[in-house]
């Protein structure tokens, strides 16, 4: 039987005490999301650009409740001052469930062009960086939300194509 | 009455309260009259202010100001429709308005010109928005703390700065206290919810 990806992110979500998430979608992530918002155990929050989502998850994360941000790889260009600045600066534990357009299997051209720029830009940021290829991947997604509240650092789990794709 | 003082005279208002106070000069300036483990500086990170405060008041039960500039608020627009949408009762944003990028040197913003950041926030769905110029700002604030009711305070003022040195305390020994405030404030909610129950 295929691995529901969706209801398993968010049960991991759900045994690791993340009670705040703010999202901003992408086709990829649209169960997910949708997982979240039905689920009474988690704030859900979409936010209008990621930078915003990220200063959400500070405030969430200060006010006792783990946080997490779900956004597309596109975005990481709008998120480098708020890395920079807030999340490493003040040591704030980031999970960032990445959408990772723009790798095998995508249809629109334009989202190649961030997707040549996601690793090199996280590793110029020295974010500890996951990518998840095939669906049985997400079984490290718990480990990596421990290593992120441990680390107190900005993570990024970047989910492509074929990981949605369920690996077919 | 410029930024300066006006943060002068809300300090006794947000002195015991949870308070995320915008980057730059305002910072600097609430440091220098009013340091409190309460207040959490923002150091970098322009126009999230907003946004951080409002994670925080729909985290826990305590009241939440977010001092930001319309500068910084210029720059994160986004957050106005996300606090409308998500009401926390708990949270006050109020925004110094000086018309100026103050802690740039002064440059003007668009809000002197054809920009209301009043009308911002309501055309973005926020339901209690109070404009009020500087001499009234204790006054309006205190009415939005005692209200129980989210409220977005724009507080007209003048441009112009004070002399004032950096926040010299790290980044994490300003989330550690202010954290620690929190959890504080929580354990004192948790005390009074009881003993309530028990009368
Ligand atoms: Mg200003």
């Amino acid at each position: 039987m295929p691995i529901n990806l969706d209801r398993r992110i968010l049960d991991e979500l759900i045994a690791n005490d993340i009670e705040f998430v703010t999202t901003v979608p992408c086709k990829q992530l649209a169960g997910v999301i949708l997982e979240i918002e039905n689920e009474d155990r988690i704030l859900h929050v979409p936010s209008n650009r990621e930078d915003e989502g990220m200063g959400l998850c500070v405030g969430a994360y200060m006010g006792g409740k783990k946080s997490c941000i779900i956004m597309q790889n596109t975005a990481i260009g709008v998120t480098i001052n708020a890395l920079s600045t807030l999340i490493q600066f003040y040591q704030f534990p980031l999970p960032m469930l990445i959408s990772f357009r723009g790798e095998v299997g995508e249809a629109i051209a334009c989202q190649v062009e961030m997707a040549i720029h996601t690793k090199p830009l996280l590793a110029e940021m020295n974010i500890p960086t996951y990518h998840f290829h095939n669906p049985s991947d997400v079984e490290e997604f718990g480990d990596i939300l421990k290593y992120t509240q441990m680390s107190k650092k900005p993570v990024a789990i970047l989910t492509d194509s074929n990981f949605w794709r369920g690996g077919g | 009455m410029n930024r300066s003082e006006v943060l002068k005279a809300i300090v006794p208002i947000i002195s015991d309260e949870l308070v995320i106070c915008n980057v730059g000069l305002p910072s600097q300036e609430l440091f220098l009259f009013d340091d409190q483990p309460s207040n959490f500086y923002m150091l970098g990170a322009m126009g999230l202010c907003s946004s951080i405060g409002l994670g925080l008041a729909l985290s826990q039960y305590s009241k939440v100001i977010a001092i930001e500039g319309d500068g910084s608020i210029l720059t994160n627009l986004g957050a106005l429709p996300t606090i409308a949408n998500n009401v926390a009762n708990n949270f006050v944003l109020f925004i110094i308005d000086n018309s100026s990028y103050g802690s740039t040197g002064d440059q003007p913003t668009y809000t002197g010109k054809k920009t209301s950041l009043t009308g911002v926030a309501a055309a973005c769905g926020c339901e209690c928005v109070v404009e009020c110029q500087a001499e009234d700002a204790p006054d309006a604030l205190r009415a939005a703390m005692e209200s129980d009711r989210m409220t977005v305070i724009v507080c007209k003022c003048q441009p112009g700065n004070i002399p004032v040195s950096v926040i010299e305390l790290s980044p994490v020994t300003i989330r550690d206290r202010f954290v620690s405030e929190v959890e504080r404030r929580a354990v004192k909610q948790k005390r009074v919810q009881k003993l309530t129950k028990l009368s």
